[in-house]
């Protein structure tokens, strides 16, 4: 710290990489080293995002599997899935995820279900369609749902069982749509093949299948929202303040019914770009429904958010709502900003999660004053810490080129474009921007340090050197980072609170960011008697009752000389 | 942070799908009361001091293992991952695993690294034993390092399995045939939490015994904040501890499917005999665990061990009215079941439905024998599943549900008091810091019991049968 200015120097980023680099073996320090950038918002530097995971490294990432069935699939409530292979992946997928749902009367909620195809040797040896086809008749015969998902793990594509033939034959038997992803854990580099593979599924499968539009004026779909904690709840409920519709949120508390009409809507606006932009893409090219960015992350951001989508909408009676309740909204949420920014500006914090919320959570922190001194996703793209303009240039790699691009034209009865060409150019004169998202980097401080898929060596280095008041990332790490002092924020599961989202939300995670940042707890670490020297002289109360021991000496309570305050009469 | 109760919801959602009517099935699995045997062999060779853990397959299979482990201990639990590509799906795993190695010996440098497969290397055929043998001829383990491993498909058996799997491969690796020295047992506790085993090292430190025990994940699963992360803490059996199992002079090994296994193979290789016995939990078979330790470590039960058998048969007396012929679902692991039962046998229960999702046949003959004269009309089954114990359920409902947190589904649909045991438990933190087994762990199992069904009886009683004093 600089004595006169009190200003913590910063770590200087590149010296920072260079110590986290050091102790890898050469091939390993090459690509890292493409992974682990000194930011610049102005020309940020190109990442070696979407790489293949370093064996051995320690990555926090997960399988094809676990982003098509857990994240994307997964909140659909009322869809039945069935996972085929061993029992392994449909167990750590049964509820892992927070994605909660509110059910209407006669509905059932198949995410407490677990259904898979509990695959034996025998299968493995002899293949599992018989197996996979019954199981499907039975889910149907105990059932009865109104659709049913075959999802893919490692084994079914090694031993070539068709899932798809399966499916469609199964549909034209039991005359519900039976639909199949092929989702194994080996494709691609992390989740993020998953949410592709389950994008394409969404949008063949199930959207577009139902032609009835929600009766209300302005109509969306929240894209990219899971409904973590009730997020997803606190966002439909600040735009139906405002008058907006919401149709269907994917995928957070939605039925297969509201995912069959979210063709029918006027605007999507994307959430998390990674794991949805597939979905926002297809449906304007089909179905002529534009998309936008949006963030409802951090009291800044929704309200940006909010006045992007009354700009989109252009209504004057939206406007004037929108103003209103942001307002409101600031009005309440105000006096729990300004009392928690006393107590938290200054602090700062890392984040390294996702493909999204390592970016809309340093809004959350910038509100109460905090700063986010470095930050990576785990299984994000280049588009996603560059922005959208760098999308020409990204190389297909051959593990890219595996998962399949769906190739989409404008239904020939359905392309409605919502906004016609010249309403949206102008719009966009205006400074208004379609498909577009800027990425982490534009709006990250320069020389802050970027990690793209972060392994355990780099946040142990990163947590000695910066020591940050609070990380944000998952639950493979939490315990590791809590260990070192550092109080860590799960941001896939809240740490089983929440919700974050909208103003409401914001307010919940300011107070528990001071929570966090400000408890007593990390206080207690080192005790008193490892802070204070220890004093040999003593004084020896000769005797408390029988507390003489077998050599005479006191077994009583002993008292520091020192301790003993002058004058005290004892 | 606010929780939103909402006391008007009248819709109920809480497995809405499951009804009476039992359906054939025999394909598909619904709500599994087991997991993949990759996760049983992560857990073992945490047992290890020094130990990483390695998945050898999709990096998915280890995020969710240890994702799963994390949740439930609420302690990091490190390992590694060959991470495959769909390249290496078709052209094998060599090169992943040797350059995992290579990573891991430079980056962690743990002292032993203990590699388990994963259902897409056991499909691909992977030659683990092989890719050991080349890279310890090429340098990439160092030298004075060990790398073992376990074959564990998922598509056999269940977690225990893997967890068997791996205790058995520590043997296969690393015990040595020596000359046996008196006075030193070997211990295997089986797939249990922390506590348990730090539970049973301070009964046999309390007898006077010296004893090998491993797998022993005390001390590296349950540590204490002190500000300091260590990836390899100083708990776990040591690879000389290991060595040193054929020295002793006899093996105690706890449950058939998890440690039995190992204790056999210790036997053909050094010809350490064994006492197989289950896990002591509850009376009768913590009795017969300290009538063994005194039998084959020769020593005489001290006064302490006796005393606190006491208070649990006072606790056992005084609660008895609570207890007797209760009705009773057990869902869980095959050893933690089988000792379970056992103990709801002591106390006058009656088990209505014992399952385990593991599947073996051994469970249930042991099961049936236990509550042969008790509850003969009991359900037993093995290979079974959450989804058919909860119809039962439906069928002639229980007083009470023993299992782990995904049965708190079942007790809240049909409002029956619930305790959780065994893996996962992943909302609750008592199983982290106090034990099962052993007369003192049985105590806090027969307060769990009496105080859910107690709980449930004042919180559901009629007014004026709601009562100051039980």
């Amino acid at each position: 710290m600089n004595e006169t200015t009190g200003i913590v120097a910063a770590p200087d980023p590149n010296a920072v990489r260079e110590e986290m680099l050091k102790i890898y073996p050469p091939k390993t320090r090459k690509k890292r080293a493409k992974q682990i950038l000194s930011n610049d918002p102005e020309a940020p530097p190109e990442i070696a995002a979407n790489t293949r995971t370093i064996p051995g490294i320690i990555s926090q990432r997960g399988c094809t599997y676990a982003g098509c069935r857990g994240v994307v699939m997964g909140p659909i409530y009322d869809l039945l899935q069935i996972t085929h292979g061993p029992v392994g992946c449909g167990f750590y997928a049964w509820m892992t995820r927070r994605n909660l749902a509110r059910l209407k009367p006669g509905e059932v909620n198949y995410m407490q279900y677990c259904m898979n195809t509990d695959m034996q040797e025998d299968q493995i040896i002899f293949g599992g369609e018989k197996k996979l086809r019954q199981a499907i008749k039975e889910a149907y015969e105990i059932f009865h749902p109104k659709a049913i998902a075959i999802l893919a793990t490692c084994p079914v594509g090694l031993i070539g069982d068709d899932i798809h033939t399966i499916a469609r034959q199964m549909k034209e038997e039991l005359g519900i749509n039976v639909m199949a992803f092929s989702c194994e854990g080996y494709k691609g580099v992390s989740q993020s093949a998953g949410h592709h593979i389950a994008n394409n599924g969404v949008f063949k499968n199930i959207i577009g299948l139902d032609d009835t539009p929600d009766q209300a004026e302005f109509t969306m779909n929240i894209l990219g929202e899971y409904n973590i904690g009730g997020d997803a709840w606190e966002i439909d409920t600040l735009l139906r303040k405002c008058g907006v519709h919401v149709t269907s949120t994917l995928s957070g508390d939605v039925s297969y019914d509201q995912v069959k009409k979210s063709h029918t809507v006027q605007l999507n606006g994307v959430m998390c770009h990674r794991s949805i932009n597939y979905i926002a893409d297809m449906m304007e090219k089909k179905f002529g429904i534009p998309w936008i960015k949006v963030n409802f992350i951090g009291a800044e951001a929704a309200k940006k958010t909010l006045r992007k989508i009354a700009r989109f909408f252009d209504s004057k009676k939206l406007t004037d709502r929108v103003e209103e309740v942001i307002m409101r909204e600031m009005l309440a949420l105000k006096p729990v900003q300004d009392e928690i920014w006393a107590r938290c500006q200054g602090k700062t914090a890392a984040l390294f999660v996702g493909g999204s919320r390592a970016h809309h959570y340093q809004e959350l922190f910038r509100d109460i004053g905090m700063e986010t001194v470095s930050a990576g996703y785990e299984f994000a793209h280049r588009d996603d810490y560059e922005g959208r303009r760098v999308l020409p240039t990204i190389k297909v790699d051959a593990d890219s080129r595996n998962i399949e691009e769906l190739h989409v034209e404008p239904d020939p009865a359905r392309f409605k474009p919502t906004r016609t060409p010249e309403q949206m150019a102008a719009l966009e004169a205006g400074g208004f921007s379609f498909r577009d998202y800027q990425g982490m980097m534009a709006e990250m401080k320069k020389q802050t340090l970027i990690i793209d898929d972060i392994s355990h060596h780099e946040i142990e280095k990163l947590i000695e050197i910066y020591k940050p008041d609070i990380i944000g990332s998952g639950i493979k790490d939490k315990f590791v980072i809590e260990k070192m002092g550092v109080p860590c924020k799960q941001l896939h599961s809240y740490d089983y609170s929440g919700p974050y989202a909208a103003f409401t939300g914001a307010a919940n995670f300011y107070r528990e960011v001071d929570r966090m940042v400000n408890t007593k707890i990390w206080k207690f670490i080192t005790p008193i008697w490892e802070k204070e020297p220890q004093l040999t002289a003593s004084l020896v109360h000769p005797s408390r009752g029988n507390g003489a021991g077998k050599n005479g000496e006191s077994k009583s309570w002993r008292r520091p000389a020192a301790a003993v305050p002058a004058g005290d009469p004892e | 942070m606010t929780i939103p109760f909402d006391n008007n919801v009248t819709t109920q959602t809480m497995l809405e799908g499951t009804t009476a009517e039992i359906k054939p099935r025999e394909a598909l699995r619904i709500n599994p009361a087991k997991t993949c045997q990759p996760i049983g062999a992560m857990y073992a060779a945490l047992g290890l001091h020094g130990c990483m853990p390695h998945s050898h397959g999709s990096q998915g299979c280890c995020a969710y293992h240890r994702s799963a482990l994390t949740r439930h201990f609420k302690e990091p639990a490190i390992a590694t991952t060959s991470s495959f590509t769909e390249g290496a799906s078709v052209f094998g795993g060599l090169a992943n695993l040797t350059q995992a190695l290579s990573n891991i010996f430079t980056i962690y440098n743990p002292e032993i690294v203990a590699v388990h497969t994963t259902c897409l290397s056991e499909v691909i055929g992977d030659d683990i034993p092989m890719m050991i043998r080349k890279a310890t001829e090429d340098g990439t383990i160092p030298n004075g390092k060990y790398v073992i491993h376990a074959n564990t498909p998922s598509f056999v058996g269940s977690h225990v399995t893997g967890f068997a799997n791996m205790t058995t491969a520590m043997v296969r690796y690393l015990a040595e045939k020596r000359v046996h020295r008196p006075f030193q047992l070997n211990l295997i506790p089986g797939f249990i939490d922390p506590a348990d085993i730090r539970e049973l090292k301070r009964i046999v430190a309390e007898m006077g015994i010296r004893a090998v025990v491993f797998p022993d994940t005390s001390g590296v699963l349950d540590l204490p904040q002190d500000g300091r992360y260590r990836m390899f803490p100083h708990g776990g059996a040591t690879i000389e501890d290991l060595k040193s199992t054929g020295e002793s002079t006899s093996t105690i090994a706890l449950g058939h499917f998890t440690s039995h296994p190992a204790a056999t193979e210790l036997d053909e290789k050094c010809g350490v005999g064994c006492a197989f016995l289950e896990l002591p939990i509850g009376m009768t078979e913590t009795d017969r665990f300290i009538h063994a330790l005194r039998n084959y470590g020769n020593v005489d039960v001290p006064a302490t061990i006796g005393e606190e058998r006491g208070r649990l048969l006072d606790a056992m007396s005084d609660m008895h009215q609570y207890f007797h012929k209760k009705r009773v679902a057990v869902a869980g692991d095959p050893d933690h079941v089988i000792a379970l039962t056992q103990f709801l046998s002591d106390l006058d229960m009656k088990p209505a439905y014992v399952i385990t999702g593991s599947p073996g046949n051994h469970f249930e003959q042991r099961v049936r024998d236990i509550l042969k004269d008790q509850a003969p009309e009991a359900v037993v089954k093995q290979n079974a599943d959450l989804f058919a114990l909860h119809q039962w359920i439906k069928n002639a409902p229980v007083d009470l549900i023993i299992g782990n947190t995904y049965c708190k589904y079942i007790a809240r649909a049909e409002k029956i008091p619930f305790v959780r045991f065994g893996f996962p438990v992943l909302d609750r933190m008592g199983h982290r810091y106090f034990p099962c087994v052993g007369y003192m762990g049985a105590l806090r199992l027969m307060e769990k019991m009496n105080d859910a069904m107690l709980d449930h009886k004042d919180r559901e009683c009629a007014d004026e049968y709601f009562e100051l004093i039980q």
